[in-house]
Order: C-alpha cells, then structure tokens, then sequence
C-alpha cells in the first residue's frame, strides 16, 4: 500500500477516535453537572423552557406521525390477514408495532428532525457568536448551563411524546379496522389486550428514554463543536440529524436484541398465532 | 528586532504587576501563532495591542481569562500562576475580569436587563430590587438607562457594544479586556466607545488591556501600545514613541499602507 495512502488513513484514524473521546468526555461533564444540579431549583427554573421548546412545539408533528403511521398499518395488514381469516387480531399488529417499534422510534427520528436540528442550530449560532465564550468568562458553565436542561428536556419527554404517538396511532388503527373495514369492535380490542403485556409497553418507553437522551446529547456536542460561519452551523445540523438517525436504529437493535432475550429467559417464548 | 514587552519597573514582579505572560507559544495545527509572547501589564495602565488581522490579538486576550491554554509558557495574575488552573478554578478567577467581545456576545433570548444581571445573579444572591439598580446605574454608565427591557435584536451596533460594556462591568471587575471594541462601528459610535474606555478607567481604577487595528482608538485610549508581528512583539512604547518609531513594519501598519512587496504581488496577478 503506498505511503500517503497509509498516511490518510492514520490521520482519519486519529481524527475519529479524537471525536469519539471529544464525545464521552462532553457527555461525562453533562453527566456530573446533571447529578450535582438536580437538588438545586435554580437548575430546574432552566429546565422550564426547554420543556415548552421540546414537548409543546413538537406534540402536533408526532400527533400527525402518530396518525398517518396508524392508519397507513392497518390499510396495509387488512388485505393479507383478512385473506388468512385473522382479521380480528389486526389491533394485535397494529398496536404492538406501535407501542414497541414504530411508536418510539418514529417520535424519536420526528424529535431528533424537530428539536435536534434546531437545538444544534440555536447552540451553535452561539458559539460562533462567542456567546458560549461569554459564559464561561462570566465564570458560568455553559455545559449546566445550556447542555443540562435541553438534555434533560428531551430525556424526559420523549417517553410522553412516544404516549401520544401510540395512543394516536393505536386510535387510527381501530378507525380504519373497525369503522371502514367492518372488523367487530370486541374481538379487536380483546385480541389487543390478550397480546399486548406491560413488558412490550415498558420496553417501548425505555427504548424512547434512550433516543431522546441520545438525541440530546449528540444535538449539543454538534452545537458545541461547530465550524465558524453559516456553513459551519448548517453542516452541524444535517450532522447531528443524520448522527441522531443513526443512534436511533443501532441502539433499537441492541435493545430490542437485549429485551427480547431477557424475555425468553424470564417468561419463554410467546406466540402472537395461538 | 523582537521586543519584549517588560516594563523595566516591574522586573522583580513588583506590587504595581498585575498580569504577566512569559514565553507564550500557541500553535493551531500547523499554524504557529505566538512565538514565545512576553507581557507584562502595571495596574490602572491602558495597554492596547495593535497587529495585522490573524496576528494572534484575540489569542492572546483569550490566554488571558484562560479560554486558551498555552502549550508552553505562563500566565500570572496577581504573581499566582493561571495557566494551569482547573476550569472549576478559573470560573472563580475570571469574576475578576471584565470582558467586551467583538461583536458584544449578548444573550439574544434575555433582555437587556437580563444580559448585564447575568453576572450578578450568577454568582451572588443579591434581591432582585438591589440586581435592579446595579443594572440600572451600570447602564447609565454607558448612557443607556432607560432600555432595560428591550432585547438585542432591537438594538443598533454602537447600543449592543455598549450594552455589553455595561455587562463586562457589572460585577466591578479589576481588569477590562476589549476585544476589537470599535470594529463595525462609525467614526462617531467609535469615539462613543473610546471616550467609555477612558471615563471607566478613570472612574473605576481599572487595568485595560485593548485589542485593536482601529489606530484613532489606539491612540485614544492607550497609556502603552505593543504590536505583535508573526507572533512576537516588535514594539512598545507610548503613544509618542509609535508616532515615531523608524521601523518599517510598525510605520506601514501606523499609517495604514500596504508594503512595496504586496503592492507588487498585486500588479502582477493579471485580471
């Protein structure tokens, strides 16, 4: 292999495992900060805020996700069940598909388009304009300061968030099944609640802990580290969009890999079929 | 010629010393930027750096309240080294500096109020009546009172600059760093600005440190002027001396004039 090649690669090598240290050592400092901060009120009074920016102007876009990804479910399994004689236990797939998948995982990706970009946005014209700077020379932490509660805006309310979009969802399941398609009411909801256990609705929520933690943590450090310049916070945002994507689906794969497995070593197998 | 800029009066760190930089080098990645700085600033003195865009002003004033580290070198405040504090102990430390940013860094989601009472509910637990009056009287200070609750968006350049001014006092600080204080601003809103320097170092007793290429505000303000040229300084003297001075790069920059090699470069590029 040529030398400069060799070089290239040495020198990404380098570049990507001082980002990923950069990373861990900013979620480290927002960690200590998080615990040392949370008896104090005037930590909470921050917190406020972010909760309104988080919750109250993203709840009509997962409403809508929530809606949609319900309906167009229950559009798409009607045809096959309904042909297999299993019509009544559409609600099964609609639902468990939204309270352990689609629900948190959706809200997550709307979050992460929504409050992510925006939050990488806002933190990042700050730091070009030295307002992070100005912080820390009027002997504030901008990590408790700015970090902390938007960390924790996103950490707490995604799982609320994830709540509507399932209830929403779960609702437009039933609309198309029940009220357009003609499937009894009863069995639907019967077969639901037979299937559908607090483990796969528990599961669902931490999964959403997780992604809006990850969410909010990845939006602030591409805040924080942003290049000088409009292109600069442009390029943090599509990166902290993309990066918060990315996060979303390996961390469902492992959690879902992990739920699964510590189900069957606790309670067995179960069959949705019988 | 490299200067280093050493008051002779201040050699055995003198009470009158209050910050010394001694052999500051800093380098971004290939990019060297001080080459082994020396600086030593007497209490209640005006100094202003002066240098080309790029010629490491910023850096150095960013050295000081510790938002750069130094990759070799020391930084005393006081006679009690900085340079390696903790962030935690440098927090504490930095409520004794005063600092005017650039472009002002106010907060755009607080009012103005809000800006210049940042310092002070941040680190006191001073009644929200006594926040009030400090507010108040900083901003008559810098002849403003009255826009308390307007927020910076609001505002023109020379309003946001000394909005700022009036936040980098807010908790009486003993050193006042300016960042390019009167870039953006018109000649008239600049001698506002060089005229707060003056009265807030008279009023307050201040040490100032002022970074600038704005030469009518050098030669305002300052007590001492120094210049910094491919990271070392090649002057320091008053404001006589610079009017002075004999040498060739100092004199181009002074006089605003671009030098024989680069208007030479510049004739040869074919349009």
């Amino acid at each position: 292999m040529p030398l400069p090649v060799l070089a290239t690669i040495g020198a990404k090598t380098t570049q990507a495992a001082d980002a990923f240290g950069q990373f861990w050592g900013f979620a480290w400092q927002m960690l200590r900060w998080l615990f040392a901060g949370i008896p104090r009120w005037k930590n909470w009074q921050l917190v406020m805020p972010q909760f309104f920016e988080v919750g109250n102007r993203t709840l009509p876009v997962i409403l809508i996700t929530g809606l949609f990804v319900g309906m167009v479910l229950a559009v798409q399994s009607y045809d096959q069940l309904a042909e297999a004689g299993f019509e009544k236990r559409m609600g099964v797939l609609v639902n468990l598909t939204l309270v352990t998948e689609l629900g948190p995982v959706l809200a997550g990706v709307m979050l992460a388009g929504r409050v992510g970009g925006a939050l990488t946005a806002e933190l990042g014209t700050m730091n070009v304009t030295e307002q992070i700077d100005a912080l820390r020379v009027m002997g504030a932490d901008p990590i408790r300061h700015l970090v902390v509660p938007r960390f924790l805006a996103c950490l707490l309310l995604t799982p609320l968030l994830t709540f509507f979009c399932d209830v929403v969802g779960a609702l437009a399941g039933w609309f198309i099944a029940v009220m357009l398609k003609d499937v009894p009411n009863g069995p639907y909801w019967y077969y639901v609640r037979d299937a559908i256990e607090t483990w796969d609705v528990m599961v669902g929520f931490i999964k959403s802990v997780a992604f809006g933690g990850a969410i909010g943590l990845i939006a602030c450090y591409k805040g924080f580290h942003c290049r000088a310049g409009a292109e600069g916070v442009g390029r943090a945002c599509t990166e902290s969009f993309v990066a918060s994507f990315i996060a979303i689906l390996v961390i469902d794969f492992f959690m879902t890999t992990f739920f699964q497995g510590l189900y069957k070593a606790l309670y067995g197998f179960k069959s949705l079929i019988s | 010629m490299v200067v280093s800029s050493t008051n002779p009066s201040s050699e055995d760190t003198s009470p009158e010393t209050i910050l010394e930089l001694h052999q500051v080098h800093k380098r971004f990645g290939p990019l060297k930027v001080l080459c082994g700085i020396d600086l030593d600033l007497c209490k209640g003195q005006t100094t202003v750096i002066i240098g080309e865009s790029g010629a490491g002003k910023s850096v150095i004033l960013k050295h000081i309240v510790g938002l750069l580290r130094p990759d070799t070198g020391t930084v005393r405040f006081h006679g009690e080294r900085i340079d390696n504090l903790s962030e935690r102990r440098f927090a504490a430390l930095r409520m004794r500096f005063g600092f005017l940013f650039q472009m002002g860094a106010l907060f755009d989601s607080l009012t103005v109020a809000e800006n210049i009472a940042f310092p002070i509910v941040e680190h006191s637990r001073a009644k929200r009546a006594a926040v009030e009056r400090i507010v108040a009287s900083k901003l008559r200070m810098v002849g403003l009172d009255g826009i308390q609750q307007k927020h910076p968006a609001e505002l023109s350049g020379g309003q946001r600059k000394r909005v700022a001014l009036a936040r980098a006092i807010a908790r009486d600080p003993e050193v006042i760093l300016y960042d390019e204080p009167t870039t953006g601003l018109d000649p008239v809103r600049s001698d506002v600005i060089n005229e707060l320097i003056r009265k807030l170092q008279r009023e307050l007793d201040v040490t100032s440190i002022v970074v600038t290429h704005d030469m009518t505000s050098a030669y305002k303000v300052a007590d001492r002027i120094v210049m910094i040229y491919q990271g070392r300084f090649i002057f320091d003297g008053t404001v006589e001396q610079i009017k002075e001075t004999t040498d060739p790069r100092v004199r181009e920059f002074v006089e605003g004039r671009a030098s024989e090699d680069v208007l030479r470069s510049l004739h040869e590029i074919e349009v």
